[in-house]
């Protein structure tokens, strides 16, 4: 099980969740992807988003300063 | 898989979105090819919804020129385009909305000699066509070669439209053949408003995306009336016949036919 991290603290919505659906797409079932993103709209919108659509989201987590981190389990 | 680029990713971000399409939606609808017969009315809209959706391959096939009354109603044309043939017309808009999509253009018209061929080369067909030997011709070859379609008809305030599945109804077996030419509307009788092909166009297109992404229900075994003097929609259930003529058990057509056009659409085709 692969864990790979998604970078998009330099988009906005609704692009966070477009590129976090690609990256989820293209891992395999059970690999976790790890989101890091700023607060704000895309910390507000993506765990909620990824939840109505049916995936896993395992943890939001602050890193530092405005930085957040989402996991997500495919 | 899904190697999608940046601008593919903007472009159709809000097909991505969707749960029910996704990017694994987007990239059946990337691998499609969907046929076209004709560049009209119903046409325009079809094909700039698919050129948009971003439909693999596009084939276009229409033997006509656009005509100045042609624009009342055929939105992929402009008025620069009057006296070129529609095909090409077509399929210039096409790549300026969407350089990856993929179009064949066929500037003739579908007879029962180049059909089959043209037909078998893909996964969806849209009868976006203007009279009744063309709409049994596209159906009949469809059914023969085991290929989806949506069929389409406007007249005046209304239209009509079912899509056909392998093994769903088919047109014929709704109408076993087409009407006598005295059935046939005149020319007088001939007129349609505008934006009515463009009212059903657009389901047509949405059929078809529906058809690549799985989502939802065709209008499969349901023929989808509405008029829009009234805005009334009203499905109608058709069912698949055992004695229709073409799909039926004992199938009495089983080559196909170019059946003669009425006067009026003889007239139109020599402009």
């Amino acid at each position: 099980m692969a864990t790979h991290t998604l970078d998009i603290t330099n988009e906005h919505c609704p692009m966070t969740f477009v590129k976090t659906k690609l990256k989820l797409a293209q891992i395999a079932d059970g690999d976790i992807l790890e989101v890091l993103l700023t607060e704000g709209e895309p910390l507000n919108n993506l765990p909620r988003s990824a939840k109505e659509q049916g995936y896993n989201v395992l943890e939001v987590k602050h890193l530092e300063g405005k930085i957040h981190k989402v996991v997500i389990q495919k | 898989m899904f190697d999608f680029s940046e601008e593919e990713i903007n472009r159709y971000s809000r097909h991505i979105l969707l749960k029910e399409v996704g990017v694994e939606g987007q990239e059946k609808i990337r691998n499609a090819k969907v046929l076209v017969v004709g560049a009209g009315g119903l046409g325009s809209p079809v094909i700039l919804y698919l050129a948009a959706a971003g439909i693999g391959t596009i084939g276009i096939i229409d033997g006509d020129n656009v005509d100045l009354s042609n624009l009342q109603r055929q939105i992929i044309h402009t008025t620069r385009d009057v006296g070129f043939s529609k095909a090409l017309s077509a399929k210039e808009k096409v790549n300026a909305l969407n350089p990856h999509v993929k179009t064949v253009v066929y500037q003739d018209f579908l007879r029962s000699d180049n059909a089959i061929d043209i037909v078998k080369e893909y996964d969806f067909i849209i009868d976006a066509t203007d009279n009744f030997p063309v709409k049994f011709l596209i159906n009949d070859a469809c059914v023969m070669t085991g290929k989806p379609f949506s069929h389409g008809g406007i007249l005046r305030f209304e239209g009509q439209t079912f899509t056909h599945t392998p093994g769903s109804s088919c047109y014929r077996c709704i109408y076993s053949a087409p009407p006598p030419s005295n059935e046939v509307p005149t020319c007088s009788q001939a007129g349609v408003l505008g934006a009515i092909a463009g009212m059903l166009g657009t389901i047509q297109a949405a059929e078809t995306l529906k058809y690549f992404t799985g989502v939802g229900e065709l209008l499969t075994d349901k023929l989808l009336i509405f008029d829009a003097k009234t805005m009334d929609f009203r499905k109608i259930s058709i069912s698949k016949r055992d004695n229709c003529p073409v799909c039926g058990k004992t199938p009495s057509v089983t080559q196909l036919v170019d059946y003669e056009q009425s006067a009026c659409d003889l007239l139109n085709h020599k402009k």
